[in-house]
Formats: C-alpha cells, sequence, structure tokens
C-alpha cells in the first residue's frame, strides 16, 4: 500500500541567540511532516502490514526532505528523531506501525550512518496537536549535548481519519551544551550508544 | 535607533496536494519565514519609535529572499502573500505594527512591482501564541480564490521582550477553490483591487 498523502509541511528552524548570547554558527534543525489518510481509521485491524510499508517510503521521502530543507549533506546530519500523531479514530498502534518496524533504515540510508536508536515518541490528537520530536546523536545515543527535542504543528491535521508522520534531522546540538557527558569528540560509533 | 538582535528564525514549507477533493497536478505551496527579535522598546512606553521601521527593512528583505529560495528561487512562482506580528507582554500592539512597511516593502521588492495591498494582522501574546496571516492575491485583492490564511507561531516565542515578525506566500489557489468571484485570469492589474 502506498501512502495517500494530503499535504507535506517542512520546518526549518535555526536559534542565532539564547539568554543573550549569540550562537556562532547558528544551531539548525529540520523536521518534515507528511500528513496521510489513515487506511484503518475506525475500526479494528489485525494485521498493520501496510502502515509498515507505508514507514518505509515515508522514511525515505521525510529525511530526504529534511536533509534537503538544511541544505546538507545527509552524513553530516548530527542528531535525529521520529513522531507520529494518529487522528481520533485511528490507534496508537497504527502510529507504531508506521514508526517501528521499517522507518528506520531508509532513514540511515539517506543519513549516511546512522547506529543510535532512532528516538520516537507517539499520541493521538485533533487538528493543531503540538507533536514533540525527541531528538538524540545519530551515532551516539548517550551524546548528552544533543538530547533535544523539536515541536511542530500543523493547524488543519491531523483530521479524524489521518495520521500526522514527522522525521527531525539536525546538524548540531542544544545552543549552549553545558550540563557535561559524552561529547560528540568522543564518540566511537560502534554500537549506537557511545 | 536599535540594532536588530534575531534570537531566531523559522522557515516552513507546506505542500498540499488535496483536501478531500481531486488531487492538483501541481500541488499549492505555501511558505512562511518568521523571525524572533528582541524588542527595543519592551517594558516601557516610547513615544518615538518610527525609526524601527528603516532598521527592520534589512531583515524583511532577507526572510522575502529566503521564502523564495524555499519555493526554488523563482519569485515568479508566487501568487499571493500576507504579514503579521506578535508582540510579547511587556511590548504593544504599536510595536508589532513596526512591521507593516519593511514587510510589506520587502516581498514588493524581491517579488516585483506587486500592485495589491498586504494583508495583515497582529497581536499581543505569550509563548506559543499562534497567528492566522491573511493572505491576498498579489496584484489584486479582490481574487476570491487566492484569499486564504496561513498559521504561523512557534513554542518558545515571543518572550515578553520579543517581537515575532511573519511573513507568507502562496503559489496559488486554495487547492479545491470554487466559491467564484473575481479571477486571477481576470486582473486588469490597475488599482491593485481587481
Amino acid at each position: 500500500m502506498k501512502a495517500e498523502i494530503r499535504k507535506i509541511v517542512t520546518f526549518v528552524e535555526e536559534t542565532h541567540r539564547e539568554m543573550d548570547r549569540g550562537i556562532n554558527p547558528p544551531t539548525r534543525r529540520a523536521a518534515a511532516v507528511a500528513i496521510i489518510a489513515n487506511p484503518f481509521a475506525g475500526k479494528y485491524v489485525e494485521d498493520l502490514t501496510p502502515l509498515m510499508d507505508i514507514g518505509e517510503e515515508l522514511g525515505a521521502l521525510l529525511a530526504a526532505k529534511a536533509v534537503a530543507a538544511l541544505g546538507i549533506a545527509g552524513a553530516t546530519a548530527e542528531s535525529y528523531g521520529k513522531a507520529a500523531a494518529v487522528g481520533e479514530n485511528g490507534e496508537l498502534e497504527h502510529a507504531a506501525a508506521i514508526l517501528h518496524p521499517k522507518l528506520g533504515t531508509p532513514v540511515r540510508k539517506v543519513l549516511g550512518k546512522g547506529a543510535a536508536l532512532i528516538p520516537s515518541s507517539k499520541k493521538r490528537g485533533g487538528p493543531g496537536v503540538a507533536l514533540d520530536i525527541p531528538l538524540g546523536h545519530k551515532d551516539a545515543a548517550y551524546v548528552r549535548s544533543h538530547f533535544d527535542g523539536m515541536e511542530v504543528q500543523i493547524n488543519d491535521a491531523p483530521r479524524a481519519n489521518e495520521i500526522m508522520v514527522a522525521i527531525a534531522v539536525t546538524d548540531s546540538g542544544r545552543p549552549l551544551p553545558r550540563v557535561g557527558g559524552l561529547t560528540k569528540a568522543e564518540i566511537k560509533g560502534e554500537d549506537g550508544l557511545r | 535607533m536599535p540594532q536588530v538582535e534575531i534570537r531566531k528564525r523559522l522557515i516552513s514549507v507546506e505542500e498540499i496536494f488535496h483536501e478531500g477533493g481531486p488531487r492538483a497536478a501541481i500541488p499549492l505551496r505555501r511558505v512562511s519565514a518568521v523571525t524572533v527579535i528582541r524588542n527595543p522598546f519592551a517594558g516601557r512606553y516610547v513615544e518615538d519609535i518610527a525609526g524601527f521601521m528603516d532598521d527592520l527593512t534589512p531583515l524583511g528583505l532577507a526572510m522575502a529572499r529566503d521564502m523564495v529560495a524555499a519555493l526554488g528561487g523563482d519569485p515568479k512562482v508566487v501568487e499571493g502573500y500576507g504579514k503579521g506580528a506578535i508582540a510579547g507582554t511587556a511590548g504593544e500592539a504599536e510595536h508589532a505594527a513596526l512591521w507593516h512597511v519593511p514587510g510589506g516593502y520587502a516581498m514588493r521588492e524581491v517579488l516585483g512591482d506587486t500592485r495589491a495591498i498586504v494583508a495583515s494582522t497582529k497581536k499581543v501574546g505569550g509563548p506559543g501564541t499562534r497567528l492566522d496571516v491573511p493572505i491576498t492575491h498579489i496584484n489584486a485583492s479582490y481574487v476570491r480564490s487566492h484569499f486564504d490564511a496561513m498559521e504561523v507561531g512557534m513554542a518558545d516565542a515571543p518572550r515578553a521582550d520579543e517581537l515575532l515578525l511573519a511573513l507568507v506566500m502562496t503559489t496559488g489557489a486554495r487547492i479545491h477553490a470554487r466559491v467564484g468571484g473575481l479571477k486571477a485570469g481576470e486582473i486588469k492589474g490597475e488599482d491593485g483591487l481587481r
């Protein structure tokens, strides 16, 4: 099953100052969000394989859109995250089917690597719901400077029979990281954790 | 006059394929640019503020150029526009009104001799406040198919002493426009209205 896409929205956010300090270069992050029809809205369906295939398709599409919006080569991306909001006639398991089984592989292909788990969140909500996409370093989940989150919101989505699927990609961590922990210079990049 | 101090920028692009009707051959695209700056007049009444409009002009031009770039670089694809601002709670609506001239001028300059007044809105609000920015045709305000609006906002802005400045552009009519009125093909283009 192919995704029936109503709308795609990209966001690019740059932070130039924080607490009166200049951020040079600015930290940048992008999110690409697709609004798709939920083929299983309003009914219980046991086999969610079609949604898993849609996840695979959207992983490639949205990762490419986010990277293009940042204007960087995929391999230079630093952190990533994914999230989905299911409209009121769907269930959280629909979001899980899109996000978890197959979406990650094509995302990692776009980004060159991606040894770390892709942090995720999901929720059910109505149009305009605020979706917080968790962010973590793509090669080492413990890099503390890159723990973050990006909020996206689209006023007319998700409608009751829709799903909002989001992928976020950054070329940097938080603006003024200073809570210690593993730094990106110390990444070994073997196990996806450190 | 004070310097323009940027804290954050956000560029968002929507591609709309359909809204429950026939799928468009060319999706409608809508782009918004949001910049969050320090409000130099926050927290007190300042009589003479008009000079700050000149300071905002380069920012407006940069935003308009970035928006055209986000649409692929050709200003000719733009058919609708609008602008808006939110003043943080230590500011006043009059501070948001400073955006009328530089925001409007910037889009006219970048889009090349557009005729219609740039539709606008403003308000005072806290972080996360959403603003529905009105949109009309760039050469004739009465073109009914191009009346539209785009919601903008940012989770952490405007803070009390900030201004959130927004510009929006669209590449065409509402995706399923069918309520009659003046059509884009019927524009005389003399008075900016019809």
